[in-house]
């Protein structure tokens, strides 16, 4: 149990595939939506490469087509045209759409923890539907997760018992117990006040500094993006495709006191500044806001 | 020995659990007593009661003339030799309760082991549910009374057509409100569950089944409504025992305290039903209950 080489792993994880890197390569994605035969272009040809283990932050306007790029990774649904990539393995392209799994595991927009499983048979949930540990086993490494990310009060209280903050922190140590490649989170502290917000933010840099998994993080918080984030993609108005990229050099392990920081001031104007004109576009082409 | 978690935790957790499931309990019962609420309650019966009393025993006003009224109603119930027959120490009153209690408890469990498979397929399988919903709701608005003529030529004897009208409406509340269920669970549970690696039958069993549980639920109850309902009027139209049956029977003998004993009677049964299924619900989905602190 006590092997020095996995390390980066929690101490419960011992997935059976050994986990890649985690390297996802975007190239030319088009996503045109065809709701009762209106073309509606969501994605156009974009492209970027995430490189493995990197915390990559996509921040644009509301109704960019952000979640749309999450979904076809996640592969929720297909792509139009272009292909992504994990780890060099075609995930999805205009004639294949990926398939969910364990190895890209997603932090949704409004929280999916199952309300009828306590918090830990949530944790437990993974492990034990893919076989890969016996219900003790999957038991046990829950029990560890939630104590290495400091939520073991909790195990067993339903999630409407627990703060909308500690819910965040339980689906985000249910997506690690799988040991994924990526992590994907759309939006995942949106609803959060500012101060739980705050808190919750923190949780996540630990758990990303302990793991160093790949993280596509979408967030339309500019702040949060170069607080969390080592890389930090601008969308452009829909369709969507890269504006700008920028990579956060600020150092790790961050804490709030980074924000004070010059170089995250100057990183933050540099920010502002590329989005501010696409808000404008986006504005003034009256996008409707959505969720 | 390494240190094992789960030896350790796994007991304390589901004794954490039942502790508080039934500290919930006692504080909701304790609290009964102390709230308003009960008072009101009792209030409002006491009131009802008596202006039964005063319109039927007192004024004896015109339209009410012929109605029993409560004092002979309970002098009756609790007679031990009743002028009519019914009373709490006559068997034959109880016979009456087991015959309509037994063809409910067939009826809804019949209904129940039907409906709610049969909607919990036709949400999880789309091609099922295009098949099928068209004749539910055709079949589903006709009146349970006009199915009454076909009851007795599908069925033999007397028995058989009672539980089948019975069955019928619960059935068809049982399978909408498991079909809504299903349809009711947010998307993103589902894409959850398919991202944590699970293959069909996982999400069937672990995400469809408890999603639908609340919905299933009130269609329980209502199931539990419609059965009482078809039952009375079945036993009414044939049968020998049952509370349906006793208030027909009472009301040609011109024995009119009965009928209110078996209405009353109706009452209390269904809805002890209705309270059964209740907590049978609450302890099935211990996530909806809010603990009391
Ligand atoms: N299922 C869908 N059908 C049709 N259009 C859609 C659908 N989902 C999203 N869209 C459209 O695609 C665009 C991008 O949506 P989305 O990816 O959700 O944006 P974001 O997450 O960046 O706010 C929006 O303009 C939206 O109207
Ligand atoms: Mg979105």
């Amino acid at each position: 149990m006590t092997d020095k080489s996995s390390t980066k792993k929690f101490a419960g994880t011992n997935s059976a595939a050994p986990s890649g890197d985690g390297r996802i390569e975007i190239s030319n994605v088009t996503k045109i939506y065809d709701p009762g035969g209106v073309n509606v272009c969501a994605v156009s040809d974009c492209s970027f490469d995430i490189e493995a283990g990197e915390f990559c932050v996509v921040v644009g306007p509301s109704g960019c087509g952000k979640t749309t790029l999450l979904n076809a990774i996640a592969g929720f649904h297909s792509i139009s045209d272009g292909e992504i990539r994990l780890d060099g393995d075609v995930l999805c392209s205009a004639t294949k759409m990926a398939e969910p799994g364990a190895d890209r595991m997603v932090v949704f927009q409004n929280g999916a923890l199952f309300p009828w499983c306590t918090v830990l048979k949530n944790v437990m949930y993974g492990p034990s539907v893919q076989g890969r540990m016996t219900s003790h086993q999957a038991r046990a490494a829950a029990l560890d997760i939630l104590r290495e990310l400091g939520l073991s009060e909790i195990g067993d209280a339903y999630p409407n018992e627990i703060s909308s903050g500690m819910r965040r922190r339980v689906e985000i140590a249910r997506a690690l117990i799988n040991d994924p490649k990526a992590l994907l989170l759309d939006e995942p502290f949106r609803a959060l006040d500012a101060l739980t917000k705050g808190v919750a933010q923190e949780f996540l840099l630990q758990a990303y500094d302990r793991m160093k998994k790949t993280v596509f993080f979408i967030t339309h918080d500019l702040e949060e993006a170069l607080f969390l984030g080592t890389k930090v993609v601008i969308m452009t108005t829909r369709p969507c495709r890269v504006r700008k990229m920028i990579t956060v050099d600020l150092p790790r392990p961050r804490t709030y006191k980074v924000r004070s920081s010059k170089r995250y001031l100057e990183l933050k104007r540099e920010v502002f500044d590329a989005v501010h004109e696409e808000a404008l576009k986006a504005f003034k082409a009256g996008e409707r806001e959505l969720a | 020995m390494e240190y094992d978690p789960a030896s350790e935790s796994a007991p304390d957790i589901s004794g954490r659990g039942r502790s508080r499931g039934f500290s919930a309990l006692r504080y909701k019962f304790e609290n009964l007593f102390k709230s308003r609420d009960l008072y009101l309650g009792l209030f409002g019966i006491i009131a009802f009661v008596g202006t039964w009393h005063l319109l039927t025993g007192v004024l004896t006003l015109p339209r009410f003339e012929k109605l029993p009224n409560p004092v002979a109603v309970l002098t009756e119930f609790t007679s031990r030799h009743p002028v009519f027959g019914t009373s709490i120490y006559a068997p034959q009153y109880y016979l009456h309760i087991l015959w309509s209690v037994w063809r409910i408890i067939e009826a809804f469990f019949l209904a129940t082991l039907l409906g709610v498979p049969i909607g919990l397929f036709m949400g999880w399988k789309k091609v099922f549910k295009d098949y099928t919903f068209p004749i539910l709701e055709m079949l589903r608005p006709i009146p349970v009374l006009a199915w009454v003529p076909l009851a007795i030529l599908m069925w033999p004897g007397r028995e058989a057509p009672i539980i089948f009208l019975a069955f019928l409406a619960s059935f068809f509340a049982t399978i909408l409100n498991t079909l809504l269920g299903v349809e009711s669970i947010d998307e993103s549970y589902f894409r959850a569950a398919r991202c944590l690696g699970s293959r069909p039958r996982h999400i069937f069993f672990r995400v469809v089944i408890p999603g639908a549980l609340p919905f299933i639920f009130t269609g329980l109850q209502i199931g539990m409504g419609v059965a009482w309902f078809s039952l009375v009027a079945a036993e009414m139209l044939s049968g020998e025992y049952g509370l349906g049956y006793l208030v027909w029977d009472s009301y040609v003998l011109i024995q009119y305290p009965v009928i209110i004993i078996a209405m009353v009677t109706m009452g209390v049964t269904g809805f002890l039903f209705s309270l059964l299924i209740r907590m049978v619900g609450n302890a099935l989905m211990r996530w909806t209950v809010r603990e009391a602190t």
